[in-house]
C-alpha cells in the first residue's frame, strides 16, 4: 500500500519524484530461478594453487562442476556458505584460466561450456515496471550477479587465454550458444549486457563460421524490435558491435550488408526508444557511408522518409545525424540529395520548437557544410530563403532571431545578386497576399 | 514521394479534352501533393474515381497506376490496401477480380506491419470472390510467389493466405500448399516461423482429417519446440484448435504429450500462455483429460514462480471450475483448487491478488451456500481487508455473485470499511471506480444502511478536488434518486445540495448547479420548481461568470422539467438578464438557453 502521506502531495497529485523514489527501492529482481529437486550444500575444496600439478586439472574440473550449482539470490538468508564456497571458487577459476598456460585441455571445453550455460543461460523475467523508461528509470539489477559476473568474468578470460582453440570450442560454442547469447541481450541489467557485448565481440572476432549466422541473428532481433516487440534492452550494445564490424566489411559491399542497412538500420529510426541507441546507430550509417559513398543518397532518402512529425528530440537527433553525414558526404552525392534536404531542413529552422530550429541553424557553423551549400547557392539559397526571412521577423525566441541573421548574412555574401532578387520577390508575394487578404 | 512515371501516366491525363479524365487527373494531382493529408483523401476517394471511370478503364488505367505509385507513406499505403479490398464490383465483379492482385501483392511485402496485415486481409477477402478456376490460375500462383519470396516480410504475409484457397483448389494445388506451409514452418527467419505457427490452428482447421494427423501435428510438435519461446508460446494457441479438430483417441498420443511440455515450459512466456488459453484448452481436450491432466497442471500454474503466470491462471479459476465435469467437480475443488486459491489470497504481488479478486466470487454459485459460508467467506473478507485498493474494489464489484447465494448482509460489517477506505484513497481513479459501484451497493444493503453509513460518503465526493470525481458524485445521486424516489430525495440530499449555492468556493457552487442538472427530471417537477428553481435563479447574481453562465446553462436543462408559468414569469426575466451581461460566454449561453427553450 502507498506509502506516501498527504502532506506529500500536489493537488491530490503524487509528486513524480516520490512515486519514483519509492519504485526504485522494489527494483532488485531476479531472473535466476529454477526449480533444483534438492540442494545440497557444497563443500569447499582445496584451493587450486596449493594442488599438485598432477591433480590441478582433476581438481579444475571438479570445481566448474561446482559451480554449477544455482541459488535463489532473492532469498538473501539461507545457503549463505554454500554461496560464498561457490564465489571463492568462481574467483579461483577466473585467475586460474587467465594467469595459467596448458590448462585449456580438449577435456576442459565441455566441462567449461556446461558451467557457463547453466548459470548465465535462462529466460529473462518479466519486466518488474511495465513502463519501464530506461532514460528515467532504474533498472532492475540482476539479483544473482554476485556469482553471474564471475561466470561472464570467466568467459572473457576463457575466450582471450592464447591457448583458446577455435577449432576445439566450436563444438561447444556453436550456434545454439551464440542465440542464448543474443536473447539475454535483453537483460535490464546494464552490467550484464556490457559483458555480453565484449564477449560476443570477441566470439565473432574468433569464430569465423560463426560471423554470417551472428549477423544474421542481431538482423532478426532488430526486424523484431522494430516490427513486433518495440522493445529490446540490448540495442544500443549491438550497434555497437555492429559498428565495428561494418567497418571490417569488404569493398564492394555484399548486398546483404545493402539491406542491413536500407532494411534495418534505416527503419530503426522509428523507433519509440531511438534515444538510447541513437549514437550508435548513427555510427553505424556513418560507417556505411564512408565505405559507399553511393549509398549516401538512399540513406538521406530513407532518414527523410522517417522525418520524425511530432517528437522535437528526436528531430534534434536526426539533424545531428544528418550533420554527421554531411560531414562525409561527396560534393557529387551532396547535389543528389540538396534539393530533398533543405527542403526539410528550411522546415526545421522554422520549428517552433526552439531546439529544433537551433539545431538545424547550427549546420552554418560547420564549415564543410559551408562550402557544399556555397557551391550549391543557387539551388540551396532558394529553398531556404522563405523560411529564414519569415522567421527572422517571426520567431518567438531571440536567440533563434539573432542565429537566423547570421545565417541571413552568410548566404547573402555567398550570392548577394540572388538574395536581393529573393527578397524583392518574397516581398511582392508577400503584399499581393497581404492585398488578397485585405479584399476578403 | 515519386511521382508515378510509369507508361500509364500521359494516357490518362492526356488533354483529348474528354471530360470523363478529369477525375483521374484530379486524383493524380492530388496524389503527387506533398501534403500527405490531401494523398490520403484522395486515396480514400478511390472508389468515387472508379466510378466515374467505368470498370474498364479502372482495370486498365487505374490499377497499373496505383501498382506503380506503391512507394508513399506507410499511411497511404494502408488506406489504398484497405480500399482495394473492396474493389471487386469496380473492376467489374467476379469474373475480373483478380486484376486486384497486382497492387495487393506489392502491398504485401512492405515492411511496414499495418499495411502488410491489411493487405493480406483485403487479399482473404477477394479470394472468396475469385471462381475456383481463378483461384488456381491467378491467385495461388501469387500465394506460392509470396511463400518463396526473398524478403521475410512476403513469406510472412504468405502464411495468411494458406487457409483461405486450401479448399476450393484440386488435390494437386492443395498438396502444393501443404508443401509451402510445411516449408514456412520451418523458415530460418523467426518472424515467418512465428506467422507460420500463428495461422497453424485456421490451416488445420481446413485441411482433411487425414492431413491433420500426418501433415499439421509434425509441425505442431516442432514449432511447439522451437528454440525461441515466441514461436512456442503460439503453437500454444493452435493447440486448442488443433485439439478441437481431433478425435478424443487421438489427443492423448497427438496432442498431450506437446501440451504437457507447454505447461511446464522453462520460459514464462509459454507457460504464461498455457494459463491464458486454459478454458479454451479445458474445453478443447475434454472432461477425461482435464481431471486426469489439466487439473494438477492448473495447480502447477496457480503456484508458479512467476507473478505473470499466477495472474493469468488465477484469472481462470472461475471459467474452470465452472467447465469442470459436473460429477466430482466439488471433489475437485475442493480438494485441489481451493487449497492453491487460499494461497494466492496472501501472495506476495498485487496483480495476482487483484486478478484472483476479479474471479472469486464467482466461486460461491458453483459450491452453493454452505461451502460459500464456510470456505469462501473467510477469503473474501480478507481480500476485503487487502493493502491494495485494486482488491478491494475487484470484490466490491462483483458483489452481487454472492449476494445471489448468500445475501450481501454476511459481509456488510467488512465491507463498510472497506468502502470508506476507498472512497478516500489518495488515487482519484480508485475514487471514481468506488462511486461508479455505489448504486449497486445501495441498491443491495437497502436504503436504512446507506442513509446511515454512505450517504456522508456521497455527500462528501460533491466537493472533491478532483472535478472527475464531483461529476460522477453528480451522476451517483441521479441514480440514487431513481432507485430511492424523489421523497427519499427531498428529504436527504436535496437540502444538502442546495446548501453548497452559499458555499465561499466558487466550484462548489457549480457542483449545485450540476447536481440540478443532473436531479431534476428525477425529482419531478415540484421538487424542482419549489425548492431548486429559486435557487438557481438567485445564483444568477453571482460574482464569478463562471457561475453566471452555468446558471443559464442550468435554466435550459431544467426548462422543460418546469411548467410554462413557472418559465415566463420567473426564468425568462432572469435569463434576459444574464443576455445582457458583460462576460461574453455568460450572453452567449444565456442567448442559447432563451432559443433553445422559445422564450424569446
Amino acid at each position: 500500500m502507498s506509502a506516501i502521506s498527504a502532506s506529500e502531495k500536489v493537488d491530490g497529485f503524487t509528486r513524480k519524484s516520490m512515486r519514483k523514489a519509492q519504485k526504485q527501492k522494489k527494483s532488485q529482481g531476479s531472473s535466476q530461478f529454477r526449480t533444483q529437486s534438492s540442494l545440497v550444500e557444497l563443500s569447499p575444496l582445496p584451493q587450486l594453487k596449493d594442488a599438485p600439478s598432477t591433480e590441478q586439472q582433476d581438481l579444475f574440473t571438479q570445481k566448474l562442476q561446482q559451480c554449477c550449482m544455482l541459488f535463489d539470490f532473492m532469498d538473501t538468508v539461507t545457503d549463505l556458505k554454500s554461496k560464498e564456497i561457490k564465489r571463492a571458487a568462481l574467483n579461483e577459476l577466473v585467475d586460474y584460466v587467465s594467469t595459467n598456460r596448458g590448462v585449456l585441455t580438449e577435456a576442459a571445453y565441455p566441462e567449461i561450456i556446461n558451467m557457463i550455460s547453466t548459470n548465465i543461460f535462462r529466460t529473462l523475467p518479466p519486466s518488474e515496471n511495465p513502463d519501464f523508461d530506461p532514460e528515467e528509470d532504474e533498472p532492475t539489477l540482476e539479483a544473482s550477479w554476485p556469482h553471474t559476473q564471475l561466470v561472464y568474468e570467466f568467459l572473457l578470460r576463457f575466450l582471450e587465454n592464447p591457448d583458446f582453440q577455435p577449432s576445439m570450442a566450436k563444438r561447444y560454442i556453436d550456434q545454439k550458444f551464440v542465440l542464448q547469447l543474443l536473447e539475454l541481450f535483453d537483460s535490464e541489467d546494464p552490467r550484464e549486457r556490457d559483458f555480453l557485448k565484449t564477449i560476443l565481440h570477441r566470439i565473432y572476432g574468433k569464430f569465423l563460421g560463426l560471423r554470417a549466422f551472428i549477423r544474421k541473428q542481431i538482423n532478426n532481433n532488430f526486424l523484431r524490435f522494430i516490427y513486433e516487440t518495440d522493445h529490446f534492452n540490448g540495442v544500443a550494445e549491438l550497434l555497437e558491435i555492429l559498428g565495428s564490424i561494418i567497418n571490417g566489411f569488404a569493398l564492394p559491399l555484399k548486398a546483404e550488408h545493402k539491406q542491413f542497412l536500407m532494411k534495418v538500420l534505416i527503419p530503426m529510426h522509428t523507433a519509440k526508444s531511438l534515444a538510447l541507441f541513437h549514437a550508435q546507430l548513427a555510427y553505424c550509417i556513418v560507417q556505411f557511408l564512408e565505405k559507399d559513398p553511393t549509398l549516401t543518397e538512399p540513406v538521406i532518402r530513407g532518414l527523410l522518409k522517417f522525418w520524425p512529425k511530432t517528437c522535437s528530440q528526436k528531430e534534434v537527433m536526426f539533424l545531428g545525424e544528418i550533420e554527421e553525414i554531411l560531414d562525409v558526404i561527396e560534393p557529387t552525392q551532396f547535389k543528389k540529395v540538396q534539393e530533398p534536404l533543405f527542403k526539410q531542413i528550411s522546415k526545421c529552422v522554422a520549428n517552433p520548437h526552439f531546439q529544433v530550429a537551433e539545431r538545424a541553424l547550427y549546420f552554418w557553423n560547420n564549415e564543410y557544410i559551408l562550402s557544399l551549400i556555397e557551391e550549391n547557392i543557387d539551388k540551396v539559397l532558394p529553398i531556404m530563403f522563405g523560411s529564414l526571412y519569415r522567421i527572422s521577423k517571426e520567431h518567438w525566441n531571440p536567440t533563434i532571431v539573432a542565429l537566423v541573421y547570421n545565417v541571413l548574412k552568410t548566404l547573402m555574401e555567398m550570392n548577394s545578386v540572388l538574395f536581393d532578387e529573393l527578397t524583392s520577390s518574397y516581398k511582392a508575394e508577400r503584399q499581393s497576399r497581404d492585398r488578397e487578404a485585405g479584399q476578403r | 514521394f515519386h511521382p508515378a512515371a510509369g507508361p500509364s501516366e500521359p494516357k490518362m491525363a492526356g488533354a483529348d479534352g474528354d471530360d470523363s479524365l478529369y477525375p483521374i487527373a484530379v486524383l493524380i494531382d492530388e496524389l503527387r501533393n506533398e501534403d500527405v493529408q490531401l494523398r490520403l483523401n484522395s486515396i480514400k476517394k478511390l472508389s468515387t474515381i472508379a466510378l466515374a471511370l467505368g470498370v474498364e478503364r479502372t482495370r486498365t488505367e487505374l490499377l497499373p497506376f496505383l501498382t506503380d505509385t506503391i512507394y508513399d507513406e506507410d499511411e497511404v499505403l494502408l488506406a489504398l490496401a484497405e480500399q482495394l479490398g473492396n474493389f471487386t464490383m469496380l473492376v467489374g465483379g467476379p469474373e475480373y477480380v483478380h486484376c486486384l492482385l497486382p497492387p495487393l501483392e506489392s502491398l504485401a511485402t512492405v515492411e511496414e506491419t499495418v499495411v502488410r496485415d491489411k493487405a493480406v486481409e483485403s487479399l482473404r477477402k477477394i479470394s472468396q470472390e475469385h471462381s475456383p478456376v481463378d483461384l488456381e490460375v491467378h491467385f495461388e500462383p501469387l500465394v506460392k510467389r509470396l511463400a518463396s519470396g526473398d524478403w521475410f516480410t512476403s513469406r510472412t504475409s504468405a502464411c495468411g493466405l494458406f487457409s483461405v484457397c486450401y479448399p476450393r483448389v484440386s488435390s494437386t494445388v492443395k498438396a502444393e500448399i501443404r508443401q509451402h506451409f510445411r516449408t514456412l514452418c520451418s523458415d530460418d527467419t523467426p518472424m515467418v516461423r512465428r506467422a507460420a505457427a500463428s495461422k497453424l490452428g485456421e490451416f488445420a482447421k481446413v485441411l482433411e482429417l487425414d492431413y491433420v494427423k500426418s501433415d499439421i501435428i509434425p509441425l505442431f510438435t516442432a514449432l511447439a519446440s522451437d528454440e525461441q519461446d515466441s514461436v512456442r508460446l503460439l503453437a500454444v494457441e493452435a493447440c486448442v484448435s488443433i485439439a478441437t479438430l481431433l478425435p478424443q483417441e487421438d489427443l492423448e498420443t497427438l496432442v498431450m504429450p506437446t501440451l504437457r511440455q507447454a505447461a511446464e515450459d522453462k520460459s514464462w512466456r509459454v507457460r504464461y500462455m498455457v494459463a491464458d488459453k486454459f478454458s479454451e484448452l479445458q474445453k478443447a481436450v475434454g472432461p477425461e483429460i482435464t481431471k486426469n491432466d489439466l487439473v494438477p497442471a492448473f495447480q502447477n500454474l496457480l503456484k508458479d514462480c512467476e507473478a505473470e503466470v499466477r495472474a493469468a491462471a488465477a484469472n481462470k479459476v472461475k471459467e474452470f471450475c465452472e467447465n469442470l465435469p459436473e460429477d466430482g467437480r466439488e471433489t475437485i475443488i475442493m480438494t485441489h483448487i481451493l487449497p492453491c486459491v487460499k494461497e494466492l489470497v496472501s501472495d506476495t504481488n498485487q496483480h495476482v491478488k487483484s486478478a484472483l479478486a476479479s474471479v472469486i466470487m464467482g466461486l460461491s454459485t458453483i459450491l452453493g451456500k454452505d461451502n460459500t459460508i464456510e470456505h469462501l467467506l473467510p477469503l473474501f473478507l480478507a481480500q476485503l481487508k487487502d493493502e491494495c485498493p485494486e482488491v478491494r474494489l475487484n470484490i466490491i464489484s462483483n458483489l452481487d455473485c454472492v449476494n445471489e447465494v448468500i445475501g450481501i448482509r454476511q459481509l456488510s460489517q467488512s465491507l463498510l470499511p472497506a468502502i470508506v477506505e476507498l472512497a478516500e484513497d489518495a488515487k482519484w481513479r480508485v475514487r471514481l471506480a468506488i462511486i461508479e459501484y455505489m448504486p449497486l451497493l445501495a441498491g443491495q444493503l437497502g436504503v436504512e444502511f446507506f442513509d446511515e453509513k454512505l450517504n456522508s460518503l456521497c455527500m462528501a465526493w460533491l466537493v472533491d478536488h478532483v472535478y472527475a470525481i464531483r461529476e460522477a458524485a453528480t451522476c451517483n445521486l441521479m441514480k440514487l434518486v431513481e432507485k430511492f424516489g424523489a421523497e427519499w430525495a427531498q428529504n436527504t440530499i436535496v437540502p444538502k445540495v442546495l446548501g453548497m449555492a452559499n458555499d465561499p468556493n466558487y466550484l462548489h457552487r457549480m457542483t449545485t448547479l450540476f447536481c440540478i442538472n443532473a436531479l431534476s427530471e428525477a425529482c419531478g417537477q415540484e421538487i424542482t420548481t419549489k425548492h431548486m428553481l429559486p435557487v438557481v435563479l438567485k445564483m444568477s447574481n453571482d460574482q464569478v461568470a463562471n457561475v453566471r453562465f452555468n446558471v443559464a446553462k442550468c435554466l435550459q436543462k431544467i426548462g422543460p422539467v418546469l411548467d410554462n408559468n413557472a418559465l415566463q414569469t420567473e426564468v425568462k426575466p432572469v435569463l434576459e438578464k444574464l443576455a445582457a451581461d458583460q462576460d461574453m460566454d455568460v450572453k452567449y449561453f444565456a442567448q442559447e438557453a432563451i432559443s433553445v427553450l422559445a422564450l424569446a
